[in-house]
Formats: structure tokens, C-alpha cells, sequence
């Protein structure tokens, strides 16, 4: 899986389950906490979402903003997470 | 600004007479009730909230309602028990756990739970943790916590579903509660009191059509440090005064802030007012302890916690207003 169809999967995944629209706007780059996109059960609902399509495992001391606040973040957080693993 | 430890301290005895008569103009001008009905839990927020209705429409005027269940500590009902003597209130208990096993909220309590630890079962006890923010910019995921019949203490991150089904049992618990509160209100023409500290009814922590549902809320603009204060003045037992806020809604114990609050009350005010007052993080850090990093992330949990919150202080929002009703509202609420 390329950082693009991550980050692909992740706009998709926001857009149908916290948006409910295609018109909304929403930035690769957007703050998904800050502009309260995805709140306390959307993160939860996020990790599942994560866990399950990128195959991976979070580790409790991940799960911080700086990895999961845009869908750029999350993109090169999974990105990194899945290098690591192979090596 | 100014900022130090004591700035939420006020003059009790001044608060308690502005309180007194707010209550008495509600209830029985306002509101046109004959007294007041209190869920008396053991804490400090309903503790107060009933010497206050005891105060301003006299002790026999108010009714101290005890709602127990099967997760509830005995200690609640006994400390309600002693206030609402102290008070001279009438008092009545309800065993809620009946009414919440005919309903199925143990059943699916229980599910909730056994989709984290399936083999939750017989002498295990559980609880809803968060990480805390002051340790690092954690996301607020929650985690079950439980304790086996042997001793040993688990903890898992919860699924949407587990969580979400979880917090749905406990809810029903509170508007049970509520649903008894009002039984009795309706019977003797009593107003509902609602008991939330400013900290809680700003940060969302009630829950809607449960706790967070009455006719008037008499402490809702105080820091939860100054209901301490009141209580003091008031003559709270001491043994309520010094319990440490608890939720008492899970089979574990558990304090507010492991649920909730990112801090022990006394800094989760301090913040909260910095926070109103726009004092910068840095001034508000070392009179809590904290660095301001830390101030920082507790801010930023303020916003959102009254963001994602935002929702339980509306009403049943409607399509096209009705004017003759919003009109009226306007005229009484501003």
C-alpha cells in the first residue's frame, strides 16, 4: 500500500462515517481534532478503521495527536509504522 | 490578571443568600412548585444543592431522593442518609436495580463489557479509564479497566461499539434516576433540582435526559472548589466534604478525572477559569505544578471536551421555529 491510497482510504473513510456529505470540505492537511471532525468515539471508530485496513497494531504510547490529527499525518504515521514492521 | 491559588475563593455566606433567594424565585414564582426534589448521591455536588433547597424553601419542603443499584457503593446511600437528617428533609430510597434488570441495561452492560473481556463474568469488576493528557498529548481513547476474582487488574482499549454500548447502559442508569426524580416531583407539585458544578455542566459531563435534566441547576456557575467552600459554610457533614469525587456508576471505583477530567478538581478549575480569562498557560503553570505544555494540552481538552459536548445543552431543535413558544422562552430565560 502506497502513502497516496492510504491517505486515499483515510479522506474516503472520514468523508462517508464524520462528514455525511461530499460537500464539506476536507483537507489533507485539515486539523481532524482541532476542527472537531472526529471527536472521542470517532477516534476509537478511526483506530478500528486503521487497524483493520492498514493491518497494524497501535501501540497504546502512538496513540497521540501528532500522529492521528490530519489524514497527512496518519498517512505517514502508518507509513512509517508499516516500514518498521517489515524491517 | 493576577492569577494565584486562592482566586476562586469567595465570600460564602454572600453566595449562599444570592443562591437562596434565586432558588426560592424560581421554584415558587417562576416555576410555581412547592419545594424541591434532590438525588442525593453521597457526593459534594448534591450535598449542596440539597442544603441549599433545605435553606431557602425549609427542610420539610424537600425531598432527598437515594437511588441505589447493584455497581453503586453502600457508602452513598449511608452519607445521603446522614445529610438528609442533618437537613430535616423527608427522604425516600428506591432500589433502582429491579427496574434496570427488568429493562435489560445489565444484559447490556454486560455484553459491553464481554466484547473486551469475554470471560468478564462472576466476582470480576470493571471500570471506563482515559490516559491522562498531563503525561503526554494522548488522545482521548478510552480503555476498560477490570479486576479479576483473583486480584489481577487488566486493561484493554475498547472498541466504538463496546464503548459506545457501555456508556448506553450507564446513561440508562442516570435516566432512571431522573425518571424517579420527576415520579415524585409530579406527586407532591416539586420542582427537579439539578446538581452539576460549573466544571461538569461546561464540560459536558451529565448526561442528557439523566442528570443533566431538571428545572433549576443552583450551583451550575460555581467552580467546583467553591461548592467545597458552600459546603463548609453550610454545614455539610465532614465525611461527604472529604470524600474524593467519585462516579459511582461502575463496579470498580473510580474518580472523575480517571473518567473524565484530565486533573484533580482543584487544577481542573484553576484551568478551566485561566482558560476563561484568557490568563496565558504559562502564568497559570507553576501555581498548579504543571509546565506550561501541560496548561496548553489541558486548554485545548477544555475546547474540546465543550465542542464534542455541545449537543446535551441543546433542546429538541426544531425545523421552523414556533414563535408563540421561543418567544415565551425569551421572555423568561433571556
Amino acid at each position: 500500500m502506497t502513502q497516496d491510497e492510504v491517505r486515499a482510504k483515510v479522506h474516503q473513510f472520514i468523508r462517508k462515517n464524520f462528514l455525511f456529505d461530499e460537500k464539506t470540505p476536507l483537507a489533507d492537511d485539515q486539523s481532524l481534532l482541532g476542527s472537531g471532525v472526529v471527536d472521542s468515539t470517532g477516534i476509537l471508530e478511526l483506530i478500528a478503521f486503521l487497524e483493520e485496513t492498514c493491518r497494524v497494531k497501535f501501540e497504546d504510547s502512538e496513540l497521540v495527536a501528532d500522529n492521528f490529527d490530519s489524514i497527512d499525518k496518519i498517512a505517514a504515521f502508518i507509513m512509517a509504522k508499516l516500514s518498521r514492521e517489515k524491517v | 490578571m493576577n492569577f494565584h491559588k486562592d482566586i476562586l475563593r469567595l465570600d460564602p455566606e454572600a453566595e449562599i443568600a444570592a443562591i437562596k433567594a434565586g432558588i426560592r424565585d424560581t421554584v415558587l414564582k417562576t416555576l410555581r412548585r412547592k419545594g424541591a426534589v434532590v438525588s442525593v448521591s453521597g457526593g459534594i455536588d448534591s450535598a449542596v444543592c440539597a442544603a441549599l433547597c433545605a435553606h431557602a424553601l425549609g427542610g420539610e419542603n424537600v425531598l432527598a431522593l437515594f437511588s441505589p443499584e447493584r455497581d453503586s457503593s453502600p457508602d452513598s446511600l449511608r452519607l445521603g442518609r446522614l445529610l438528609a437528617g442533618k437537613l430535616g428533609m423527608p427522604s425516600h430510597t428506591e432500589d433502582i436495580a429491579p427496574i434496570l434488570e427488568a429493562s435489560g441495561c445489565y444484559r447490556y452492560q454486560l455484553e459491553a463489557v464481554r466484547m473486551v473481556f469475554a470471560e468478564y463474568g462472576e466476582g470480576w469488576k470493571f471500570k471506563i479509564t482515559l490516559p491522562s493528557i498531563i503525561e503526554g498529548d494522548r488522545l482521548n481513547v478510552s480503555r476498560l479497566t477490570a479486576r479479576t476474582p483473583t486480584g489481577e487488574f487488566r486493561s484493554e482499549r475498547m472498541s466504538a461499539q463496546a464503548y459506545l454500548q457501555l456508556v448506553a447502559a450507564t446513561n440508562f442508569k442516570q435516566r432512571t434516576r431522573k425518571m424517579l426524580d420527576y415520579f415524585q416531583a409530579d406527586r407532591l407539585n416539586y420542582a427537579v433540582c439539578g446538581t452539576p458544578n460549573r466544571l461538569e455542566y461546561d464540560q459536558g459531563f451529565f448526561v442528557k435526559g439523566g442528570d443533566g435534566l431538571a428545572d433549576f441547576k443552583p450551583i451550575a456557575h460555581l467552580y467546583k472548589t467553591q461548592v467545597f467552600q458552600l459546603a463548609r459554610a453550610l454545614g455539610v457533614p465532614g465525611e461527604i466534604c472529604d470524600r474524593t469525587p467519585t462516579t459511582d456508576t461502575f463496579s470498580l471505583p473510580q474518580t472523575q478525572e480517571e473518567f473524565y477530567f484530565a486533573l484533580p478538581y482543584a487544577k481542573m478549575d484553576l484551568c478551566l477559569y485561566g482558560h476563561n480569562h484568557s490568563v496565558p498557560a504559562a502564568e497559570v503553570a507553576p501555581v498548579i505544578g504543571l509546565t506550561p505544555e501541560q496548561v496548553e494540552r489541558v486548554y485545548r481538552d477544555i475546547d474540546v471536551k465543550r465542542r464534542t459536548t455541545r449537543p446535551l445543552h441543546l433542546p429538541a431543535l426544531l425545523v421552523k421555529d414556533v414563535s408563540e413558544i421561543s418567544e415565551m422562552k425569551k421572555a423568561v430565560i433571556g
